[in-house]
């Protein structure tokens, strides 16, 4: 499976390069999640099947779901449509379909494979990853629900929209 | 079987991490500056759990959780001060908002 390491990391560095490079957000957006699914297939490939999944489920899809929605709410106003028509002028989701292409034939590859090679010796299963989360760990797990609490008090009141006679 | 080193898993942390901190100084803009650093907190949470599957525990793992709570905490609380930057100063460059001294 070293190869499917590799390939995987090339497709993740080649991405974020490209994401860090890019004008444009939501292009940046796009070569940023494929990135992500790229390390998500890193993840699987060293044994940990449970962080693979979490990374394109809150990674690749929540986190990144939210930078595509504040994008498009800045966005808002004349120049929107001029920009709308630009972006689907170029062919700019031919990079990112061609990394993500690579990557999900690593996933074919790996899903046709048997089980026994997939793996490395070592994997670490879901649950073995919940007993320890809910054993040594529960009191970070309170301290996570306490600090997501936080984020989202901190981000109803900064994302308020105040009146307009006390803005300043 | 032969199952991948450690140190290449490193590598790529490192280099990922990297590749975010010169997207962080180079970027002016706020929505740039706040990708990064999510490219930055996925490659530490990468290292963490090359490390746990070198070692074989379970640790690593749940480490990586935590980071990707504080990611999406972060995120959120991040994304909505960019809401009110671009709302006060209608523009997303950091440097704008530089009247803010002590």
């Amino acid at each position: 499976m070293e190869v499917v390491f590799y390939i995987a990391a090339i497709v993740a560095i080649i991405s974020t390069v490209l994401a860090i490079t890019r004008l444009n957000a939501v292009h940046a957006l796009l070569y940023l999640i494929v990135s992500l699914l790229s390390v998500a297939i890193v993840f699987f490939v060293i044994g940990a099947p449970f962080m693979a999944a979490l990374e394109v489920i809150i990674y690749a899809g929540a986190i990144m779901v939210l930078f595509v929605f504040v994008v498009m709410m800045l966005n808002l106003g004349k120049k929107a449509t001029d920009m709308e028509k630009q972006w689907q002028r170029g062919g700019m989701w031919v990079g990112p379909s061609i990394l993500a292409a690579v990557l999900i034939a690593e996933v074919a590859y790996l899903v046709s494979s048997p089980a026994t090679a997939v793996y490395g010796s070592t994997v670490i299963e879901p649950k073995q990853v919940g007993i320890v989360l809910f054993g040594p760990y529960l009191i970070g797990v309170e301290l996570a629900s306490m600090l997501l609490l936080g984020a989202l008090v901190g981000a109803y009141h900064l994302g308020r929209r105040t009146p307009e006679k006390t803005e300043k | 079987m032969a199952s991948v080193p450690m140190h290449q898993g490193l590598l790529l942390a490192g280099i990922l991490f990297s590749l975010g901190l010169v997207g962080l100084l180079v970027r002016r803009n706020v929505i740039f500056m706040l990708m990064s650093l999510e490219i930055m907190l996925n490659a530490a949470g990468l290292a963490f759990v090359v490390a746990g599957a070198r070692w074989g525990q379970a640790d690593g793992q749940i480490v990586f959780l935590f980071i990707l709570t504080m990611a999406a905490a972060e995120v959120s609380v991040g994304l909505a001060l960019v809401l009110q930057i671009y709302r006060r100063f209608k523009t997303l460059d950091s440097d704008a908002v530089s009247e803010m001294r002590g």
